[in-house]
């Protein structure tokens, strides 16, 4: 189980996310767990055995690195990232129990339903409203929840999110205060900035994914009761499938050839 | 999530490139991210432990390798590479959301049937309208983050050539203290290739923007002057959106609600529908 695993286990998830939602998993792989598998984790690759402590004392370097770094950046994105992708199995795990309903219902010979095999079942993508709305939302607030939780205990543990060269230590057993010398800190410094950057982006995407869904939620229900009994409303269905049309034929056709072939 | 997962992403986006924009995907892939994983890594691997300087103070090598190699060349090639990989992926969301209006395309006429939606997955996108605009913002993008490498490059490391020898003078060290690079003229080659590479990719990407702008520029000046005038159009497949159009007029202003049914009722102007979309 490593980070493909993970990959392939949230790609399932993408077909019922938002289109802010795709944008946001694509940032997460691509500039947050690529980032750290191919490039992060050599910087840090040599961080105890070049911490260096100007002392010949035993464990005094030992004593001082734990003392200085409770928990490697390394590990904290790890978590972070594998704690952040979570909440989309949420969804999943709603969307799966959606379909063995249906499922169900199909199997059983239900006149209700509309699909015309399993297959289409399988394949069907759930708009998302209703409990699966609710789902949906829990889900991206515990993704900021978590970033957030994982941004805080980063700023509390490494103050400043800057590596100092050099760090003085006092604990025992080092005689008096001693000079500890980080490696490669300059490198640190620039990928925890670019980690922390990326990782408000992710935020922010959660934000405006959460405000969509919202709006559309409020939306949704605002158009809802309107609805005159004595009045056809074949003639509005009419007007809003030509508005659709004209929509996909003018977004659509410029750039395609709809052969059908006689 | 390694160099593999992403020429998995990336190579679904080859599909709809230009001819330039699949050499350039495969000059980057293969002459770059294949030496890099491949050579490059194992040249700068020992770079820290067989970094050795005249003194035995401690500390003091850590300090004077930070002080000359803030980044290292390895890193800032894969963040070089990854950001400019990354742009192609607007083409790609741009090209699935045309699919997916398709998509709605048809089942809203009728055509929802397997066959159909398997050839919208599979036909090439024509880059043309919205389209171009992605795909020319994302050539433009690649060749903004190829030229802040580059000089990010140079600022931090200038003239490219990796010497053997730097003299070190920051705290802890006492007084100034030689220090010794390990394989220094490996390095060298291999800086030297990988900018030339970047600097092929650089001119493919200049060349693929010219190759869109011209093609656009010649593309306008044909309908210019030959206004589309029937069937035998060159423009057919945009004349069958405007017949197409008509036709779904047509069949709304009907008195029946249902598309479907006004279609079953009629298998004629169904049939003069499909004729015409195909010329």
């Amino acid at each position: 189980m490593d980070w493909g695993a993970l990959h392939t286990i949230l790609g399932g998830v993408n077909k019922h996310s938002t289109s802010i939602g795709k944008i946001w998993l694509t940032v997460l792989f691509i500039f947050r767990i690529m980032i750290l598998v191919v490039a992060a984790e050599r910087v840090w690759g040599d961080e105890q055995d070049d911490f260096v402590c100007n002392t010949l004392q035993p464990g005094c370097k030992n004593v001082c690195y734990d003392h200085f770094f409770p928990i490697s950046h390394i590990r904290l994105w790890a978590l972070q990232l594998i704690f952040v992708s979570t909440p989309a199995l949420l969804v999943a795990m709603h969307v799966a129990y959606r379909r063995h309903e249906k499922k169900r219902q199909f199997r059983k010979g239900d006149q209700k339903c509309e699909y015309k095999d399993i297959e289409e079942i399988r394949k069907q993508r759930f708009r998302i409203e209703g409990s699966l709305w609710w789902t949906y939302t829990s889900s991206i607030f515990f993704r900021l929840v978590f970033e957030a939780v994982f941004m805080y205990a980063f700023y509390f543990m490494y103050d400043g999110f800057r590596m100092p060269r050099l760090m003085k230590c006092n604990a025992w057993p080092c005689p008096n205060t001693v000079d500890c010398f980080v490696s490669r800190p300059t490198e640190k410094t620039v990928f925890t900035i670019f980690m922390i950057a990326v990782s408000s982006i992710c935020i922010l995407l959660n934000v405006a994914e959460l405000c969509y869904l919202l709006v559309k939620f409020f939306l949704r229900r605002s158009k809802k009761p309107v609805n005159p009994k004595h009045h056809p409303n074949h003639e509005n269905k009419e007007e809003t499938k030509q508005n659709e049309m004209n929509e996909l034929i003018s977004d659509s056709c410029q750039n395609t050839v709809i052969g059908f072939s006689s | 999530m390694n160099w593999a997962g992403l020429y998995t992403v990336l190579s679904g986006v080859n599909r709809h490139s230009t001819a330039i924009g699949r050499i350039w995907l495969s000059v980057i892939f293969i002459f770059r991210i294949m030496v890099l994983v491949v050579a490059a890594e194992s040249v700068w691997g020992d770079e820290k432990s067989a970094f050795t300087c005249n003194t035995q103070q401690p500390g003091c090598n850590s300090v004077c390798y930070d002080h000359f190699f803030p980044i290292s060349h390895i890193r800032l090639w894969a963040l070089q590479l990854i950001l400019v990989t990354t742009p192609a992926l607007l083409v790609a969301m741009h090209v699935a959301y045309q699919q997916h209006q398709e998509k709605k395309l048809l089942v809203l006429t009728g055509h929802a049937d397997p066959k159909h939606m398997e050839e919208v997955k599979k036909h090439k996108m024509r880059i043309s309208g919205s389209l171009w605009w992605t795909y020319v913002c994302s050539v433009v993008f690649r060749l903004l983050f190829e030229a802040v490498f580059m000089y990010i490059f140079y600022m931090l490391y200038p003239g490219y050539q990796m010497v053997r020898l730097v003299k070190c003078e920051a705290y802890p060290c006492p007084n100034t203290v030689d220090c010794f690079i390990s394989r220094p003229t490996e390095k060298t080659i291999f800086t030297v290739f990988m900018l030339v590479t970047s600097s092929i990719c650089i001119v493919l990407n200049m060349a693929e923007l010219v190759y869109l702008v011209v093609r656009a520029c010649a593309r306008r000046v044909q309908h210019n002057s030959n206004p589309p005038s029937g069937k035998g159009s060159f423009y057919g497949h945009k004349l069958s959106s405007e017949y197409k159009q008509n036709e779904v007029n047509q069949l709304l202003t009907e008195q029946d609600g249902s598309l479907k049914d006004i279609l079953r009722r009629n298998p004629g102007l169904q049939e003069k529908g499909d004729r015409c979309s195909a010329c």
